[in-house]
């Protein structure tokens, strides 16, 4: 059968991960000190899985509600409300998704027609120009600079809108570069947006892990709440990736259209998650902050490590990665990489996984215990020294 | 300085550069901060947790003995704590709340050598009410690590 005339057109033009390819070569390979993972290395809390357990023990193995169980929206609404004093109503504004993933894939979907234009900042995490795709909407890359600490600046964003823009996509606290936006830089943005008819997808999946300042939602800007989906999860906040758990946070005109296809295409989240999740909201701060101050440490250890072995980086402020710019080695990102696992068994992401605008950097991950980053770093630094 | 203690007492390998990066401290500041705590007794000293179930060195036997006794006039329970945690064999002594005094933990080459100390060694001790030998089968963690288990990275290479 000649599949490629028998497969969805569209599905078949999306580009596979780049990165793929990279991480093949490196599950075949042993002995590697791989910081390339992109999930927290803490185990969730142990009172998180055991309300979980509990959960199983009492029989609570049904669907839920299609938005999810009404105690979990309301731990939702009300986290929202003292952590970023926003408002949301549990009832008509929440739903409990299959992991931030999810919440992105319903969000896009119920915003894009065909033709649409989507700005999505590069670098960022790779689903959402191919999610774009998938709903017939054209992303529009836009490339943030090292110079602006990887921020999105006013004057780029007014530079790329066109009267088919429809959604603006705001990944920050940002992965790959660890870049975060201030509520001054958020200003900026909303005052390009005031009067407008654009929306935001607000992924703040990151939204706990940021160092030195809180973390501020565009949503809870003059006049941006409307215009705003939120999407968000417990994944990385209380490590829980494998739970897949997340959820959207929007006004109830465009929660209604969400909720569709969630209700279509998901019915509804894993009920044992949202019994964990439920747990993790009501007694999970302490869990929060632990792991945050832990992340930290390591930040500084690694930034501090890899400027002293001569790899400039730039200050990040959240998620947990670095993102070294290694043009000065004279090799392709895609060249440093490799070279660096297959001498010294070192694995580090090629910028270029995450846009083209990656070239001249990496991501290194510090969701790692400081004696592995120490490891890698040694080893970083016998492999620079060659170059 | 507690989260520096925290961070040693968690990987005393830590050196004091990976320190003063890690708290965002000076490397000649750290140095200082930790020869302070060695001189005023604060850190005590710097051990490696091992299972020596896993090497082939000679077989141990661990022990925990409840002890009963009379505190004495003046002192309390503090001389014959001294006593008993003057032997060598003797890992750790606590007081203790509840319904014994002292509860002392000791490690010998076999369950006989245990139970002689006990017997010719503590038991005599004058204050000494009674004691109980409880022997350890099995350490599951210790020293807040757990026993028998190699973490392994099983996470999906995800971006």
């Amino acid at each position: 059968m000649d599949y490629s005339r028998i497969l969805s057109s569209t599905v078949q033009d999306i580009k596979p991960s780049g990165i793929r390819k990279f991480f093949d070569l490196l599950e075949n390979m042993q002995g590697v000190v791989a910081l390339t993972v992109g999930q927290p290395d803490f185990i969730t809390p142990w009172h998180i899985r055991v309300a979980a357990i509990e959960s199983l023990e009492n029989g609570k193995t049904y669907y839920t509600s299609n938005s999810g169980t009404l105690e979990l929206r309301q731990e939702i609404s009300s986290y929202m409300n003292r952590r970023y004093d926003l408002t949301y109503d549990p009832k008509s504004e929440v739903i409990v998704t299959v992991g931030g993933s999810e919440a992105i894939d319903i969000a896009i979907r119920a915003l894009i027609n065909p033709g649409d234009e989507v700005i999505v900042p590069q670098p960022a995490f790779v689903c959402y120009g191919p999610i774009c795709e998938l709903a017939g909407g054209k992303p529009v890359y836009l490339n943030t600079k090292e110079e602006n600490k990887f921020k999105l600046t006013a004057e780029e964003l007014k530079s790329v809108i066109t009267d088919k823009t429809k959604l603006l996509v705001l990944p920050y606290p940002n992965n790959p570069t660890g870049a975060i936006m201030t509520s001054e830089d958020l200003e900026e943005i909303a005052e390009v947006l005031r009067g407008t008819d654009i929306m935001i997808l607000s992924d703040e999946i990151y939204c706990e892990l940021t160092y030195g300042r809180e973390h501020v939602s565009i949503a809870s800007l003059d006049g941006m709440r409307e215009r705003t989906i939120i999407a968000s999860g417990f994944s990385k906040t209380y490590a829980m990736t494998g739970w897949r758990l997340g959820y959207t946070l929007a006004p109830p005109e465009i929660t209604k259209q969400m909720l569709k296809i969630h209700q279509y295409a998901i019915m509804c989240a894993p009920t044992t998650s949202q019994y964990a999740a439920v747990e993790a909201m009501r007694n999970g701060d302490p869990d929060v902050a632990m792991m945050r101050k832990e992340y930290n440490r390591r930040r500084r250890y690694i930034v501090g490590g890899l400027r002293s072995i001569g790899i400039e980086c730039f200050d990040p402020e959240g998620a947990f990665y670095v993102y070294p710019n290694i043009s000065k080695f004279g090799l392709t990102s895609e060249e440093f990489c490799e070279r660096l696992l297959q001498e010294e068994k070192v694995a580090i992401v090629p910028g270029t996984a995450f846009g083209d605008c990656g070239e001249g950097f990496a991501r290194i991950s510090y969701a790692y215990s400081v004696e592995h980053i120490a490891k890698a770093l040694d080893r970083m630094e016998r492999f620079v020294k060659k170059l | 300085m507690n989260e520096l203690l925290k961070l040693l007492e968690n990987d005393a390998r830590l050196s004091p550069e990976s320190l003063a990066l890690m708290l965002d401290k000076e490397v000649g500041d750290i140095k200082t901060i930790i020869e302070d705590y060695e001189n005023a007794g604060v850190i005590l000293g710097y051990q490696t947790i091992i299972d020596w179930d896993k090497t082939d060195a000679e077989e141990t036997v661990s022990a925990i003995i409840e002890i009963k006794i009379t505190p004495q006039r003046e002192h309390g329970y503090d001389r014959v704590a001294q006593k008993i945690y003057n032997y060598p064999e003797v890992e750790s002594v606590y007081l203790m709340s509840g319904g014994y005094d002292l509860s002392v933990s000791i490690k010998g080459k076999t369950m006989r050598e245990v139970a002689l100390f006990v017997a010719e060694r503590l038991a005599p001790i004058d204050g000494v009410l009674s004691t109980a030998t409880h022997f350890v089968l099995r350490k599951y963690k210790d020293n807040g690590v757990v026993y028998g288990v190699t973490p392994v990275d099983e996470r999906g290479m995800m971006m």
